[in-house]
Order: structure tokens, then C-alpha cells, then sequence
């Protein structure tokens, strides 16, 4: 339409608006990328870039003595996001398909449900989940985010997932089966293969939100034993109660952002779609 | 003739079957996420409203005490903790909001008519504050403005009113504005998106239409394509609105509450978790959650935002085109 031929003019104006988008966007990704290769004393400098570049912060994270510290909050993160995210979408997608397959009541009041249960405040439901972890011994476990992640990470997967389900030509299933094919054979050379990139798209939707998790991180753990990076980037202390450990926290920060990232990077596409479809779809 | 009647009668009998079947499944395979969901939220949720009429603290469990409303009362009448928490609160959403909608337009239409080659890259980047935690996002601008590791202030200090030795995150001002600015940072791309989407929907023939009538950009995005997209700018703010009142983690890090800058998660969250005030921090959670639910009923029935349809848009933009 528009970019037909572009004048020079156009192009540097498209050349300038790029530029700041990428500042805006990037600068503060930038700016704790750049915390995490300095010195204790180039912290206190003011400065934006380290004087002198050091690799010390991910060493005291990965081999030092913050290294029990990290690396568990690491194991716990990837673990029991992972985990919840398996059950979301595997539970979501048997959801989705009643919703978009089959027809029975109660179809509108399951949406509904999920839509409620996503803008649930987190707060108003982590006191009470403290207290019945605490007295059922769920308290500081894995299973014990693990459930209640699901309350992030259902919703969501449902809401893509179905949307995403609706657009299936599910006749297809029908014409596969009058060629010959039993019901399991078509479902699984048919369906199968359309549905895929759909519940990708929400695993991997599901796998942010959950990383993303602060509140019952910090709420419902107590140790190591089950504590995420999240919870453990605000608990982290110094190596005296004098110095801020803002380098080793920047290092922990680049450390959980940069897999995040290049995920955005190369499924960009389908995020964009899962994350649209299920609010404003066509 | 009777053989007739029974055939029929004996397809009635499958179709029926085949319908009972067919809710049998159904719920079958939506029941365990419809029973997850209610486990972990409803259970939750009425645990919350009962423990709220109980005078409780873990410290003392053996003296709970039925109070009745009076947690609610005590909550109330606090006016420098719960309502200045309010407050706040409502104050960071409303403005967080307003220019992440701004903002995120902009960035919007930027995607929607960049040349070919940009919008790839525009789109990565624009991502990428989506794919930051908020944690993460929160340190990163704290560390921007703190008083030690900061280069803010010795970049602004032309600016009136910041010097070298302001710290942002001890006045209530300043600190809010850092909080929300991260808030905005973090959040924009999801508007953005989510309008992305509804630009998609305005149709062009509308736009020639308005073009051939003369209308100027202005005239076209006020008279045209705005209101096309209506109901995305309508999911969008709701749900960026729903959102930006359960603001935690960047208040956590930032100040945890100090220099007045304290909202209605922290405050629940220290009832109940740091105080082990079971009573009165359930009654915070449940107010924050009848909160909640006003603002989806309120933007749902006043705006006509259709969201069982999980469109919104579709519904909104038949009726705006008839």
C-alpha cells in the first residue's frame, strides 16, 4: 500500500521512529545487562556502563557463594513451571476440544469460569492457600506452586486454546473417516497436526505467566527447597549487610531473562496470535 | 407399517443416545480443568470470606474469636493505611493505563504501517519488554534511579528540580512516577498488541471511503478507525485495568510499601504474611477481590463488552458499521 517507493525523506523518518522504539523497548533490558558486568565499585559510580568489565557477578551466582542460593531457585523455577504448564495445556486442550467439538450445557459457564478465574487478584487467594498449605504440609513445596499455578496458567491456555480450536475444520475429521479411517486414526492424522502449533502456542504463553510469578513465590515458600528465581531475586542479600548485591542481582536478572527472550525472539508470531486470538479474534 | 415405527422410533432412541453421549464426553473432558479452576480459586476465595469474620492470628491461633464485620469496620476506618492504599492504588491504575493505551496505540499504528522490512524487528522489540518478569523489570529500573547505582541523576541534573543527591524512591511523588513508569514499560506491548488485532479488523474500504469524502489522518483515525475498534480498546483497557490493581511485585521491590507508596496487595500480603493477621488481612483480600469484580461487572454491563463471546470485537463492530 504505503511502501510502495519510499523517498529518502520517508526512509529517514522510518529510520529515526525505528531507533527509538528499539531505546524505548530495549533500554532498560540494556541497563541491567550493563549492572551485571560491574564491579562493586563501578555500582556506586553513577555511571551507565562498567568502567572495567568483570565477570565476577556470574561467578559468585554460578560458582560462588551465592551459587546454592541461585542455582536451586533456578532448578525450582524451571521445574515447577514447567510441570504446570505440561498439566495447563494437556488439561486445556482436552477442555478446548469439548468446547470447540462437542455441544453440552455448561460449554459458556466453563469460558466464563476461566475468565473469572483469570483476573482473580492472586493476593486475595494466597492468604488462605498459606494457611491450609501450612496445616496439610504443601507449604515450601513443589507441588505446592505447582497448583496453585495452574490458576494462572488454566485460564489463559483455555482461552487460546479454544479460540484457536474454532478455527479447525473439523469436518475434515468426518471426511478422513468415511475414507476408511477409525475415529482415533483420523483425530490423530487429522486434528492432531492442526491443533499442534495451537497448543505450542499456549505452552508457551503458560510458561511465561508462570515464570513471571512473584506473589505465590514469595507467599508460599520459605527455603530453598521450593523457592523460584523471582521470590529469590528479592531475597537476595549481600556479601556484607552493607553492600547492596546489586551486580550479583543483575547477573541473576540476565541470567532467567535471556532464554525468556530469545523464546519472544523466535515464536514472536505465535504469541502475537495465541495472545490476540483469545481477546479480539476475528 | 410396524416395522416403519420402530426404525424410527429406534433412530430417535440413537439420536438421544448419541446426545447423551455427546454431554457425557464433553464433560468429561472440560471437567477436570472446570474442577481445577474452582479448586484453587473458589475454595480459596469463601476460605478467604470466613476467615475474615474470625478476630485470627497465627501467633495466637487458639484465641480466634467470631467478630463478626468487625475486621471490616477496623479496615474501613483506617484512612491513612487501607483508603490511602486505595488511593494509590487507584492512582497508579488510572494513570499507568491511560498512557499505556496512548502509548501502546502509537505503537500500535507503527506496526501496522511500517514498510515490510521494519515490521519484524519493530514487532521483536516491541515484544520484548513482555518477555522481562516483572521482577527483573523492576530492578532494572530501580537500579536507573536509585541514589547509589543510578546515572538518572547525573544525566538530568540539568533538568529543574533533580540533582545528584535526589533520591526517587524516598517522596511519595517521585517514587509513584518510577513505579509506574516501569509499570507502563512492562505492560505496553500487550495493548499493543491487542490493538494491532483490532486495526487488523477496520476495514479499508471504510478508510477510502473516508479518504475519498477528504477526510485528513486526524479526521480518519477519530471518525474511523477509533471507533471500528471500539471494543479491542475496550477489552484492552479492561483487562490492562484489572491488572494494574493487583500491582505487587515492582511495589515490592521498589520501596515495599515506604515513602506512602504502599497498594492493596502489599497491604494484604503484610496483614496476612509478614503479621500473620489472618482476620484482617482476609478482610483486605476480600474487599480487594469484591473490587475486582465490580470493575469487570461495571466495564462488561457499561461499555457492552462481550467477553463470554471472547470476541467483543466482532459484536462491537456489527453494530457500529449498521
Amino acid at each position: 500500500m504505503i511502501n510502495t517507493r519510499l523517498t529518502p525523506k520517508q526512509k529517514g523518518i522510518w529510520a529515526l521512529i525505528a531507533v527509538v522504539v528499539f531505546i524505548y523497548a530495549l533500554f532498560p533490558v540494556v541497563a541491567i545487562f550493563a549492572n551485571s558486568f560491574k564491579t562493586p565499585a563501578d555500582v556506586g559510580a553513577g555511571t551507565f556502563w562498567p568502567q572495567n568489565w568483570t565477570w565476577q557477578n556470574y561467578e559468585m551466582i554460578f560458582v560462588g557463594q551465592a551459587q546454592t542460593l541461585f542455582l536451586s531457585a533456578l532448578r525450582n523455577s524451571i521445574g515447577i513451571t514447567l510441570i504446570s504448564t505440561v498439566i495447563a495445556v494437556v488439561l486445556a486442550t482436552l477442555c478446548a476440544y469439548a468446547i470447540a467439538r462437542l455441544d453440552f450445557p455448561g460449554k459458556r459457564f466453563i469460558l466464563f469460569t476461566s475468565l473469572a478465574v483469570s483476573i482473580f487478584p492472586v493476593i486475595s487467594v494466597v492468604t488462605p492457600l498459606f494457611n491450609l498449605w501450612r496445616s496439610i504440609g504443601l507449604y515450601d513445596t513443589w507441588l505446592g506452586l505447582i497448583i496453585p499455578y495452574l490458576s494462572l496458567t488454566l485460564p489463559i491456555s483455555i482461552w487460546t486454546l479454544s479460540a484457536f480450536f474454532k478455527q479447525i475444520p473439523w469436518e475434515l475429521e468426518q471426511a478422513a473417516s468415511i475414507d476408511g479411517a477409525t475415529q482415533w486414526q483420523a483425530f490423530r492424522l487429522v486434528i492432531v497436526p492442526l491443533a499442534a502449533p495451537g497448543v505450542f502456542t499456549a505452552a508457551i504463553i503458560a510458561f511465561f505467566i508462570a515464570w513471571n510469578d512473584f506473589v505465590y513465590g514469595i507467599s508460599l515458600t520459605s527455603t530453598e527447597a521450593a523457592r523460584p528465581v523471582p521470590a529469590a531475586l528479592a531475597f537476595f542479600t549481600g556479601s556484607s549487610q552493607f553492600e547492596q548485591p546489586t551486580g550479583a542481582i543483575s547477573a541473576a536478572a540476565i541470567v532467567v531473562t535471556i532464554p525468556v527472550v530469545i523464546l519472544v525472539i523466535l515464536f514472536q508470531r505465535q504469541i502475537v496470535s495465541g495472545l490476540t486470538q483469545g481477546a479480539v479474534k476475528d | 407399517m410396524s416395522t416403519a415405527t420402530t426404525d424410527k422410533r429406534a433412530k430417535l432412541v440413537t439420536q438421544q443416545d448419541r446426545r447423551r453421549q455427546e454431554v457425557r464426553l464433553g464433560w468429561m473432558l472440560a471437567g477436570p480443568a472446570f474442577v481445577v479452576m474452582l479448586l484453587v480459586t473458589a475454595y480459596p476465595i469463601a476460605q478467604a470470606v470466613y476467615d475474615s469474620l474470625f478476630s485470627l492470628r497465627l501467633t495466637a491461633p487458639d484465641e480466634r474469636d467470631f467478630v463478626g464485620l468487625q475486621n471490616y469496620l477496623t479496615v474501613f476506618s483506617s484512612t491513612d493505611v487501607f483508603w490511602r492504599a486505595m488511593i494509590v492504588t487507584v492512582l497508579i491504575t488510572v494513570v499507568a493505563v491511560s498512557v499505556q493505551l496512548v502509548i501502546g496505540f502509537a505503537l500500535a499504528l507503527l506496526m501496522h504501517r511500517a514498510i515490510a522490512r521494519l515490521r519484524g524487528p519493530l514487532r521483536t522489540a516491541i515484544l520484548v519488554p513482555y518477555g522481562i518478569i516483572t521482577v527483573v523489570s523492576a530492578f532494572a529500573w530501580y537500579y536507573m534511579f536509585d541514589i547509589n547505582s543510578g546515572f538518572v541523576n547525573s544525566w538530568f541534573s540539568w533538568v529543574p528540580g533533580i540533582s545528584e543527591e535526589m533520591d526517587w524512591f524516598a517522596e511519595t511523588w517521585s517514587a509513584l512516577a518510577v513505579i509506574i513508569a516501569s509499570e507502563i514499560w512492562k505492560n505496553t506491548p500487550f495493548i499493543a498488541l491487542l490493538l494491532l488485532a483490532g486495526l487488523a479488523q477496520v476495514s479499508d474500504d471504510l478508510l477510502e471511503a473516508a479518504k475519498v469524502d477528504g477526510a485528513n489522518w486526524w479526521q480518519q483515525l477519530t471518525r474511523v478507525v477509533i471507533p471500528n475498534m471500539k471494543a479491542a480498546i475496550m477489552v484492552a483497557v479492561l483487562f490492562r485495568t484489572l491488572d494494574s490493581f493487583r500491582i505487587f511485585d515492582n511495589v515490592f521491590i521498589m520501596t515495599n510499601g515506604d515513602a506512602g507508596t504502599e497498594v492493596l496487595s502489599l497491604l494484604a500480603y503484610r496483614q496476612s504474611i509478614m503479621r500473620l493477621e489472618i482476620g484482617l488481612g482476609s478482610a483486605v483480600s476480600v474487599i480487594m477481590f469484591v473490587c475486582v469484580v465490580l470493575i469487570a461487572v461495571i466495564a462488561v454491563k457499561g461499555f457492552k463488552v462481550n467477553l463470554a463471546e471472547g470476541t467483543g470485537s466482532n459484536a462491537g463492530q456489527k453494530k457500529e458499521t449498521k
